[in-house]
């Protein structure tokens, strides 16, 4: 009878570790104080009406940094303990904790930066900035977009309730090997909160993928013809096309998982015809395009800001457009060599490094063509400026490393190795993350109105540069030595003692440049009054989200703007800026809460799921089904502003050109 | 409108000190470690090698565009700062379609290079082809446990445990499987590593060029026994290993069934061991346990 009420969830699930202890008493502390917080200062309501409902991209986009950030400084937490532990365990020293504890460390920090923080950032990047882009007031489905978010933040709570309830997360690796994860070698809870969390967050990113590409598709502004489009546009809406083909693998390989270790079938086990092979094909089709997901709006970041603080139009718009397309094409043609090692004939590994080296090419031409806009125009070295020539210096590097692994041959000696995980680490902080840097700082005066401390930009860009390479090259040095990734013990003779601790003076100063970034934000909102920018448009921009006021008015647009060129900006601003003569009402859509409860409904199946609580199962997916009915049926999803509000407002705010 | 920015100091002398200054870095630390410590780039055998070889090569192939694209960003950004405004500005300008053919033609030519010598490598470097040496090739079968590596000498009958000798200048057939998770096969001074899985012989061919003791390691996540799955890989004179077999025969051990089934228990840290006989074809048994027809019963 308890079992059919509780699952196996008993009072052993309870806290009882150090580890998860401190973080059930954080999170309890965390949460409290912010209730605290919100009753003091009356500001429930508020939030659940400016905030959690509303289905405005540009408030659903910030709420998605938010949740990246927290996930951020939980991720940093986690590689932190883990080069600690690193340093210190060689020889007699066990270090600070045991190999399976180790062991879930490293699995929840590539979890998380991977999913929660560059995803995050990713997607909050994209729905702030791709409708103001594309000259559109709002996406193609306002509900899926809140939905997508709630989801998202929903798959972070369940990666992060292992701490108060099971004390386990999978100890995998980030991509759960099988049969590792089978119920026979990983028997916890963890793997299981592994999948859920995956599979609620990635319906959320998939949810996402779909509204973007149909928004892109289908919502630009009249006369923004495709080959007019924004750069970062154009990455965004490459990612997205991405996103549709492969999370759906993700979904699929992690749901015959669970069947496995749910009902004992046999998918990936070792014996009964299971194929563990199978699962490595199958993940790895899906988390090879998923490195370029990550990418690719940075290219198209990087797109941007050149042309912006170089003053002078994009060269080779056409081929930074064929080397995005390519990119997505040959990024699923690749999977393979992430396992070179696992027995294929040497004609079917040539093949798939061949792939992976072609690749190099639309990303390198990417790269020569930032440069050729570089050349002959008015450089200004500002701090979106500095990621940028930041993400020169480190990718190239990176690019080098990954162009050694597309070989069999020398993939052979540097697989699974540090060598590997300095490549990667690479490529998704020096291309990825600064990326997203540069797209913060310089989307910053948009979203907030005022404009980011410069000197602090600076400091802290050095700190992750000086850092980056401080922490990084060990590893790559670590790996030549034969040193394999993940360990978490090894002799004293190797002689890797003083390179691990290298490496974590590294991550020193990489949180050192964090705290500056932090300490730069607060700063530079303190001192509002002197970095606000009244007028819409700090860098001199080109594209059309630098048309409206700062921050942007909910309707993004008075008068949904005519493009007649590419730098759809720049071209109105050399005719002279008009104010517009007459306005129109605008429709808009109405806050939703049925996204927020359609993820709680999600939220409870994944839980019940890890519990083996059926009943509740159940109840969650017909609760999720009925909340998706019920919200068809919702028909006035609308709301009008009338054309006098929008006139009242534009003379408040528009920008003082 | 540009009147309005103030001048930003120009941050690309800092980047190319600090670039310089970490290579530097770098080059000390790899000095600091010695050479001989980096296993990669001190080959003992033929295969790793010649992978080092192409790993080595491959980078200078690359450096042959990465250099360049270097330079040419430094003095990009140094020209053509704002606060230089006696250089050429040419806002509007695109850049014509030759420059574009330049640019796709520069990266295809040294991928194209890669390619053809990646394409060779993987060929002639494919773990599963005999190797060629004057010394008749030796098979030794590999099974791995949790956690712990269990080597077999079929043509010898023995076994060992996390250690495994080799006579040099011969050519070793390592086969492997796995009777736990999936699990990755290397010795990096001898060459590149081999998943090793349940109910399938995946296969490695390796060559010791001169004597010494190499570390070999379990390079694949695998479970909590994870880091203590190391071994030995002594090479040896002809000589010293056929001493080695006879103290081996002498000892009294045999591996039976049932032995190895206590051996597979999981169990972490084992100190090496050797059996002077092996009961049946072990290796065969191992991997049949996976078989569909097998695990059904």
């Amino acid at each position: 009878m308890r079992e059919l009420i509780f699952g196996k969830l008993t009072f052993d699930a309870l806290p009882h570790e150090w580890f998860t202890e401190g973080g059930t008493f954080f999170m309890t502390l965390t949460g409290l104080a912010l209730v605290i917080y919100l009753t003091y200062t009356k500001r429930w309501k508020w939030l659940w009406q400016t905030w959690m409902t509303s289905t405005d991209p540009k408030r659903v986009g910030i709420m998605y940094m938010v949740v990246a950030s927290a996930m951020f400084f939980r991720g940093a937490l986690d590689a932190a303990i883990i080069w600690l532990h690193q340093s210190l365990s060689s020889g007699s020293n066990p270090g600070i904790m045991n190999a399976d504890h180790f062991q879930q460390i490293f699995t929840a920090h590539g979890d998380i930066m991977v999913f929660f923080v560059t995803m995050g950032f990713l997607f909050g990047l994209l729905n702030y900035i791709v409708p103001l882009q594309i000259g559109a007031r709002d996406l193609a489905f306002p509900f899926l977009n809140t939905a997508g978010f709630w989801l998202y933040a929903a798959g972070a709570m369940l990666i992060n309730l292992f701490f108060v309830l099971g004390g386990d997360f999978a100890a995998t690796g980030w991509l759960a090997q099988a049969p590792l994860s089978e119920l026979q070698y990983s028997p916890g809870v963890g793997v299981d909160y592994w999948i859920w969390s995956l599979q609620v967050s990635g319906l959320g990113t998939l949810l996402g993928g779909i509204n973007f590409l149909v928004t892109i598709l289908k919502m630009r502004a009249p006369g923004m013809t495709l080959m007019r489009m924004p750069m970062f546009v154009w990455t965004s809406l490459c990612s997205m096309v991405l996103v549709i083909s492969i999370f759906p693998i993700l979904t699929i390989t992690i749901t015959l998982l669970w069947l496995d270790r749910y009902f004992g079938m046999h998918f990936f086990t070792t014996g009964f015809g299971g194929n563990p092979m199978l699962y490595t094909n199958l993940i790895w089709s899906w988390g090879h395009p998923e490195v370029y997901v990550l990418v690719l709006p940075a290219f198209g970041i990087y797109s941007e800001v050149v042309a912006t603080f170089s003053q002078k139009r994009l060269a080779g718009y056409g081929s930074l457009v064929g080397g995005a397309i390519g990119v997505t094409a040959f990024s699923v043609l690749v999977w393979l060599h992430h396992f070179f090692t696992m027995g294929a004939n040497a004609d079917v590994n040539a093949f798939f490094g061949m792939m992976t080296m072609i690749i190099a090419i639309p990303t390198g031409v990417q790269v020569f063509n930032w440069l050729a806009t570089m050349y002959r125009g008015r450089i200004r070295f500002t701090t979106p400026m500095k990621w940028f020539l930041g993400f020169v210096s480190t990718f190239t590097f990176g690019g080098m490393a990954g162009l050694l692994l597309a070989s069999p041959a020398a993939d052979f000696q540097l697989h699974n190795s540090l060598f590997l995980v300095a490549h990667f680490h690479t490529m998704i902080i020096g291309g990825a993350l600064f990326g997203i840097f540069a797209g913060i700082t310089y989307w910053f005066p948009k979203v907030t109105g005022i404009k980011l401390n410069e000197r602090l930009g600076t400091y802290a860009f050095w700190c992750w540069i000086v850092g980056f390479f401080t922490a990084f090259v060990p590893l790559y040095i670590l790996g030549l030595m034969g040193a394999t990734r993940r360990l978490d013990h090894y002799d004293t003779a190797t002689g890797w003692q003083k390179l691990f601790i290298t490496s974590g003076v590294g991550l020193l100063i990489i949180a050192l440049g964090t705290a500056i970034q932090v300490i730069q934000i607060v700063v530079s909102i303190r001192a509002r009054n002197k970095n606000r920018d009244e007028t819409g448009d700090p860098w001199n921009g080109r594209t059309l989200e630098w048309a409206t006021s700062s921050p942007p008015p909910h309707y993004n647009f008075a008068v949904i703007p005519k493009v007649e060129d590419r730098d759809a900006f720049w071209v109105m601003k050399q005719k002279g800026l008009t104010k517009p003569k007459r306005y129109e009402d605008i429709t808009l859509p109405k806050n939703t809460a049925s996204g927020i409860y359609l993820s709680i409904c999600a939220f409870l199946v994944g839980f019940a799921f890890v519990w083996h609580i059926n009943w509740l199962a159940i109840a969650g997916i017909i609760g999720g089904i009925a909340v998706v009915i019920i919200r068809s049926f919702d028909e006035e999803t609308e709301y009008v502003i009338p054309a006098a509000e929008i006139k009242r407002q534009e003379e408040r705010h528009a920008p003082r050109t | 409108m540009p009147g309005r920015y103030k001048k930003y100091k120009l941050s690309e002398h800092k980047l190319t000190c600090v670039s310089l200054i970490t290579a530097t870095v770098a080059l000390a630390l790899v000095l600091l470690i010695g050479k001989s410590n980096v296993a990669l780039l001190n080959p003992k055998g033929w295969v790793a090698w010649q992978e080092s070889k192409l790993i080595v090569q491959s980078v200078l192939i690359m450096l042959i565009v990465v250099i360049p694209t270097f330079a040419a960003a430094f003095f990009i950004s140094r020209k053509y700062r704002q606060s230089n405004v006696k250089a050429a500005y040419t806002p509007e300008a695109v850049n014509s379609r030759t420059t574009q053919i330049v640019l796709w033609a520069i990266p295809s030519v040294i991928v194209a290079v890669l390619i053809f010598k990646m394409w060779n490598g993987a060929h002639e470097l494919d773990p599963f082809r005999p190797l060629h040496a004057q010394e008749q090739p030796m098979t030794i079968q590999v099974v791995a446990l949790q956690w712990k590596w269990l080597f077999i000498y079929p043509d010898l009958n023995i076994a060992t445990v996390n250690f495994v000798q080799i006579p040099e200048s011969t050519p070793i057939n390592f086969e492997l499987t796995s009777d736990a998770p999936m699990n990755s096969f290397w010795i990096p001074s001898l060459g590149g590593q081999m998943y090793a899985m349940p109910g399938m012989a995946t296969k490695l061919q390796l060559i010791a060029d001169t004597t010494g003791d190499f570390a070999g390691s379990a390079a694949e996540i695998n479970g909590k026994g994870f880091a203590g799955m190391k071994f030995m890989a002594r090479s040896s004179s002809r000589g010293d290993f056929n001493t080695w077999v006879q103290s081996v025969q002498n000892s009294s051990s045999t591996l039976t069934w049932p032995d190895y089934e206590n051996l597979a228990k999981p169990s972490e840290n084992i100190q090496p061991a050797a059996y002077a006989s092996v009961q049946g074809d072990l290796f065969a048994q191992v991997m049949t346990k996976y078989m569909p027809e097998h695990t059904h019963q």
